[in-house]
């Protein structure tokens, strides 16, 4: 306990925080069984960064949104898997002790700041029932709480904004509204889900310095998703790369970039521009579609689109293994 | 939304009304039969027939007859009846309010059930109170009028006795009429709240809520009710106007005293002032409710207030 500051810290950081565990989330539709995200691992550790990439439809938002059980249903329904947060199981426990972990111990914001505040309750309203919720606030004592957190955000002239309704605030600025109520409850995880992609490039910048900031600040874990490799680069410690609702690379981001191991990841690296490279002669996307996720085939499904292909991908598909310190890829060629 | 704002609604109204006044004033004219021979009787002689009609002002030019008759508006006048010989207001203020408590009495309990059973119908999409509820309100929809009011009068006066069959006397006379008249209105509010609860329900900050840890009780009555209830409101603002008009159908059934009924009379036997009065009248509280609603409407929805 009375360890010094820079010592607890360590320590903490090494200190699993999420485990998720062949996490199975599917979709009955009548077109047949959309296995949105099928077995996916990973960890997490406390205070870390983690970006989740991958292409439009490959299970990101599906995987997040799991561990929060806020996957609608019907049609969709966690069908396997666990995970382990600060000892519970998130998927297990009951419906009320998940309600006391959303918004306040795993806070989560959304790809479209514009739709996913209320349009007719003031934003001030909004944030407070957050604190009113979960850290014991009176109505009077949340709003000094509210602005205080709004002036943290960046907001200006937060006192006067407290009773604006969501349209009287541009997109950029609705999304610093929704990262003061991510962090209004000091979360162990924000899970932020494409955070900057409905706002134009020189507001996604500042958003990402701005929850960067005061999530390191904080001790905050995130989990960034975003289907911009630049992004993730910059501002998370490790990487993870999804495709076609499996988990086929994780490690450190500055091992997966510099020595990507998984022919996908190859690929996505290929086709973003890179600030550590010459500048290339072109970007290579990857050729053809991400695969059907209700038929998908035997083996590897990647198999189609990959340059490095053998007989055993169309077999039987590869399971996650470590090629490097805490670096995994599911992949039977042999990268380097 | 401001003074202002209402003010220049009100002021839309002014000539809105002498269209509508032009019109109703038209169509009197247009339509067969000649007030002048219904009055004077089926014997009656040439001569008698003219003279009745020069007694209702019916030989003068019909421009002259409407110039008449909106100057006498603004005179708060609007004719004396054919028949009676009474001012129409007066005739009009006597059965106005039965209709007005009807109209009232109908959109209430159309309100109440109707979006209860729409609220619950689309929180719990497809359960067995979903299916029962559509499907009544499904009969509600295609159930003549007057059908559904003698079925209610034979079920609960005749066979139950529960309540009186005709007349206006008690409130328990009210309570057949305003069932029968409210019926269409409530299944068609229950069906709009529920088709639209079920769509805010799948909306982005329906989800931002649940992340927030609320409880489904909160996420439905703070965050999704007040977007649900919008379009809702505008409906019940319609169907108030409908209601307000459309009486007629029940007041025959029942015997209930209205304006609607007046109405029937008045056409039936041309008495042109009466059913003149009776439209303007009824365009009025039309156009005032909707004014209502548009008010309401911005209420609930502050992107409009702001604008
Ligand atoms: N409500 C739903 N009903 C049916 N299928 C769904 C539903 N939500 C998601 N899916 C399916 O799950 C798969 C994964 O979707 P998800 O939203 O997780 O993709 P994503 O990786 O977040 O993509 P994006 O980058 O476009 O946000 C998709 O292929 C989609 O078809
Ligand atoms: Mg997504």
């Amino acid at each position: 306990m009375n360890c010094p500051y820079g010592v607890r810290r360590e320590s903490q950081k090494n200190m699993s925080l999420l485990q998720v565990r062949d996490l199975k989330t599917y979709f009955y539709t009548d077109a047949g069984v959309i296995k949105a995200v099928d077995r996916v691992s990973y960890d997490l550790k406390e205070g870390e960064t983690l970006g989740l990439v991958g292409e439009s439809g490959c299970g990101k938002s599906v995987g997040a949104l799991s561990i929060l059980r806020l996957i609608p249903n019907p049609p969709g329904k966690i069908v396997g898997g666990e995970a382990i947060f600060e000892g519970k199981d998130l998927l297990r426990i009951s419906e009320d002790e998940i309600r006391q972990i959303r918004g306040n111990r795993i806070a989560m914001i959304f790809q479209e700041p514009m739709t996913s505040l209320n349009p007719v309750l003031t934003i001030g309203l909004q944030i407070a029932e957050a604190l009113e919720l979960h850290r014991g606030f009176d109505k009077k004592g949340a709003r000094g709480e509210v602005a205080r957190l709004l002036r943290m955000v960046g907001i200006p002239d937060a006192e006067r904004r407290i009773n604006d309704y969501p349209h009287q605030f541009s997109g950029g600025m609705c999304q610093r509204v929704m990262i003061a109520m991510g962090l209004s409850c000091n979360p162990k995880l924000l899970i932020a889900d494409e955070p900057t992609t409905a706002v134009d490039v020189t507001i996604q910048a500042q958003l990402l310095e701005v929850i960067k900031e005061l999530t390191s600040r904080l001790g905050t874990a995130v989990i960034l998703i975003t289907h911009n490799l630049g992004v993730v680069a910059r501002h998370v410690n490790r990487m993870a790369v999804m495709y076609a609702g499996r988990m086929v690379e994780v490690g450190p981001s500055v091992e997966v970039y510099a020595h990507p191991r998984h022919p996908y990841t190859i690929g996505l690296l290929a086709s973003v521009p890179r600030l550590d490279q010459p500048r290339k002669e072109r970007l290579v996307p990857i050729d053809g579609q991400p695969p059907d996720l209700i038929h998908l085939p035997p083996g590897c499904p990647f198999l189609p689109r990959c340059s490095r292909r053998m007989e055993r991908c169309s077999v039987e598909g590869p399971e996650l293994r470590e090629v490097g310190r805490d670096h995994m890829v599911s992949c039977w060629a042999d990268i380097d | 939304m401001t003074g202002q704002y209402i003010i220049r609604r009100l002021l839309i109204m002014i000539p809105v009304l002498f269209g509508i006044s032009l019109i109703i004033f038209t169509i009197v004219r247009v339509i067969p039969g000649d007030p002048a021979v219904v009055l004077a009787g089926p014997h009656a002689t040439k001569d008698v027939v003219d003279q009745v009609r020069v007694q209702l002002g019916l030989d003068q030019h019909p421009v002259k007859q409407y110039l008449l008759f909106i100057g006498n508006i603004f005179k708060g006048d609007l004719g004396a009846s054919n028949r009676t010989g009474l001012p129409v207001t007066k005739e009009i203020m006597a059965r106005l309010p039965y209709t007005l408590l009807l109209a009232l009495a109908s959109i209430l309990v159309a309100t109440v059930f109707g979006v209860t059973a729409g609220i619950i119908a689309g929180v719990k999409q497809n359960s067995k109170f979903d299916y029962l509820s559509m499907l009544i309100a499904l009969f509600g929809l295609s159930m003549p009028v007057f059908w559904l009011g003698l079925m209610l009068m034979l079920l609960f006066s005749i066979k139950l006795g529960w309540f009186p069959s005709v007349g206006a006397e008690s409130f328990k006379h009210l309570v057949l009429p305003a069932i029968t008249l409210g019926a269409n209105s409530t299944a068609i509010i229950a069906r709009m709240t529920r088709s639209s609860m079920l769509e805010v329900i799948r909306l982005d900050y329906i989800r931002t809520a649940r992340a927030k840890g609320l409880s489904e009780k909160v996420v439905i009555s703070r965050h999704a009710l007040k977007n649900a209830l919008i379009p809702v409101v505008t409906v019940i603002g319609l169907q108030t106007g409908t209601l307000l008009g459309g009486a007629v159908l029940t007041e025959i059934v029942f015997a209930w005293p209205g304006i609607g009924r007046l109405l029937v009379e008045a056409i039936l036997s041309r008495d042109y002032p009466v059913v003149q009065g009776v439209v303007l009248v009824v365009a009025t509280m039309f156009i005032f409710v909707n004014l209502i609603v548009d008010i309401l409407y911005s209420y609930l929805d502050p992107r409009i207030r702001y604008h």
